[in-house]
């Protein structure tokens, strides 16, 4: 039988999402902990939509036409800037969370499109350094792998604050993905559940964080972009503060964003959505007249050209991506679905990173697991799908009128929303209503 | 062997730390007037030693390979912090997060060290010579933390595998961290320990302190809930 047809009502309120919920915390008595982002419906770039030129603007043919993509990030202070062919990056993702032939193929991802990967909370491994032409290396809270040496290595410095999944909260990896060479990289016992600081262990405010990217960029003699990552809430300020403590890229992370393991009430009531974070960052820059000198990454829930073309026009530098990157790898293939399934999730719902089990072989230390994903093809994948966003956002853009990429504005934009238009600070389409402008 | 001079009263910090990071540079360096100047002395990677003569700011020392630094005043924040390999010596106190997440060599503060001492201690050794603020050793994973005078609250709160030496008072312990047995090879290690931070106290009069492992794993009903 079909509830629906015979007229039984789902409650709107207790969905059975959330009665499996209750259900679950009755029977286990711990929090669910869980990896993915936000899974709730939240404004996001979908509610914006862009006016392609006609009569009042003039657009670029779509083949014949140049449309620039590269990107340089971090030559405020830094000797080294990184120039990137396309203003689409690999979030922060730790060896530890992801096995180590899925951080090779981000690597070969990333380098094949001319872009940067970032390592994550458990230090940097010898197959992403090697496999990698960019690297940033993420300074974070416990510092587990941190070395001086390997800071040299990298191309750029990540300040981790926060993340977009949980700001305030610190990492967290279980027991189960603990394994030897995990460890032995943290200095943990083997099969820890290691849940990690959420405060940095030598610094505690602002006026610190100015002194600490000083001694940072003293340890790798100025040559190095430094960037702040902050999770997305307070984010007008937070900005203002990065700029202020001397970041050359500030790097915002949307509640969209993913995790590898975290509570699930964490991911989905801490922080505000990425199309929040965006406007607040760029107003931050644009007042301290840093705006494109401080670049602004931002990532939270980027999945395709048209949200990079959204986020450039108003205002970022460039994407991250995080979650894409995985699928493109191969996470949460319907070929695996029956796996999926013995594991109580389905193909397109899996997101128990955090249990290690992951049949694709990308969140998970199983050496058996592990090695069913060929670091080549999924590289590819990955590039694959990297070449795609760039190539939409450029079709995109062309269509407004831009020779490159980060010539696109808001001006560009309107919203189908009065909670978006309120949120992105563009016009309701069809109107010139910014619901809070002038406020 | 004569030290190569630097005065901070005339040479930016910027230009000491590129003459200490270029290879084949003299190995003997004494620094003047460093007047709590931040990130003196940091990232050093070679065997080097450094005297600073004077009070230093945050981050002396930071990140510490091979490089015997001594600092004779006291120092500012995270003095050694992340110290890989060396030794480094406060001759006077230090302030909050001395050590912190150091994974090797050896950190002796002849004074009194703040907050936080040792706090994510990753394999250093840290001798104190007088007393440790709250919070010290919190979440340290390795290496040993030697206190010869008190500890004040929450001593080695969350601990993983550091091992902790109080000779005098401790105010009250962290959540995991309990009193334990000093063995024969404890005596013998901290023994050494005194001895390489030239103190003369006897090792059989301290206590030690480590992880009760409590901590470790989430505690519940259904562990495949995770």
């Amino acid at each position: 039988m079909e509830p629906a047809t015979h007229g039984l009502r789902e409650s709107a309120t207790f969905d059975r999402a959330t009665i499996h919920a209750i259900q679950r915390a009755a029977e286990t008595g711990i929090y669910d902990i869980r990896g993915w982002g936000a899974k709730r419906k939240l404004p996001h770039f979908d509610d914006l939509l862009l006016l392609g030129a006609s009569m009042s603007r003039y657009p670029l043919e779509g083949y014949r036409e140049r449309c620039d993509t590269d990107v340089v990030l971090g030559a405020r202070h830094a000797k080294n800037p990184l120039h990137l062919a396309t203003p689409v990056t690999i979030a922060g993702m730790s060896f530890g969370a992801l096995s180590a032939q899925a951080k090779e193929a981000l690597g070969r991802g990333a380098s094949e499109a001319g872009t940067s990967t970032t390592t994550g909370d458990g230090g940097m491994t010898p197959e992403e350094r090697g496999h990698s032409k960019h690297l940033v290396y993420q300074y974070l809270p416990s510092r587990y792998g941190m070395n001086p040496d390997d800071l040299r290595a990298a191309d750029a410095i990540e300040v981790v604050l926060g993340q977009g999944a949980k700001p305030g909260g610190g990492g967290m990896l279980l027991g189960q993905k603990v394994t030897e060479r995990v460890a032995g990289m943290r200095t943990l016992p083997v099969g820890v559940d290691q849940r990690s600081a959420c405060r940095h262990p030598d610094w505690t405010g602002p006026d610190d964080l100015a002194i600490k990217i000083l001694e940072l960029r003293e340890i790798t003699d100025w040559e190095k972009p430094i960037y702040v990552k902050v999770g997305a809430t307070r984010t007008y300020y937070d900005v203002k503060l990065a700029v202020h403590a001397g970041a050359d890229v500030v790097v915002v992370d949307g509640m969209q964003g993913g995790t590898a393991a975290t509570q699930d009430v964490f991911i989905e009531h801490v922080g505000i959505p990425t199309l929040a974070a965006l406007p607040q960052a760029v107003q931050a820059l644009q007042e301290l007249g840093v705006h494109r000198e401080v670049q602004l990454v931002v990532s939270g829930g980027i999945r395709s050209g048209a949200d990079m073309a959204k986020a450039l026009a108003l205002g970022a530098d460039a994407v991250a991506i995080g979650t894409a990157a995985l699928i493109a790898l191969g996470d949460n293939h319907p070929k695996y679905d029956a796996e999926y399934r013995q594991l109580g999730s389905a193909a397109g719902y899996f997101d128990d990173y955090q249990d290690g089990r992951d049949p694709a072989g990308i969140s998970t230390q199983d050496e058996e697991l592990a090695a069913r994903l060929d670091p080549v093809d999924a590289g590819r994948r990955l590039a694959n799908f990297l070449r795609v966003m760039t190539m939409e956002a450029q079709t995109l853009a062309r269509a407004c009128g831009k020779a490159h990429l980060l010539h696109l504005e808001p001006e560009d934009l309107v919203a189908l929303t009065i909670e978006s238009a309120a949120m992105a600070r563009v016009p309701l389409a069809g109107t010139n209503w910014i619901p809070g402008a002038g406020l | 062997m004569a030290a190569t001079l630097i005065d901070l009263a005339e040479t930016p910090v910027r230009e000491l730390n590129r003459a200490l990071h270029a290879p084949g540079g003299a190995d003997v360096w004494r620094v003047l007037n460093p007047r709590g100047a931040h990130a003196v002395a940091c990232g050093v990677r070679e065997d080097l030693a450094v005297d600073i003569e004077g009070h230093v700011g945050y981050y002396c020392a930071g990140m510490n390979q091979r490089a015997t630094v001594t600092v004779h005043g006291n120092a500012g924040t995270g003095v050694a912090e992340n110290m890989m390999s060396g030794t480094v010596r406060v001759r006077g106190n230090a302030s909050q997060s001395a050590g912190a997440t150091a994974h090797g060599g050896l950190l002796v503060i002849d004074g009194d060290a703040s907050a936080r001492c040792g706090i994510s201690m990753k394999g250093v050794d840290i001798v104190v010579g007088g007393n440790v603020g709250h919070m010290s050793a919190f979440m340290g994973q390795a290496g040993r933390l030697v206190v010869c005078g008190d500890a004040g609250e929450a001593l080695g709160d969350s601990l993983y595998e550091a091992r902790i030496y109080v000779l005098g008072t401790v105010k009250s312990l962290g959540a995991d961290c309990v009193e334990k047995e000093m063995r024969a090879e404890h005596l013998s290690e901290l023994g050494e320990l005194l001895k390489a931070a030239e103190r003369d106290e006897d090792p059989s009069e301290f206590r030690r302190y480590g992880s009760a492992r409590a901590l470790y794993h989430f505690k519940v009903d259904n562990s495949a809930a995770y």
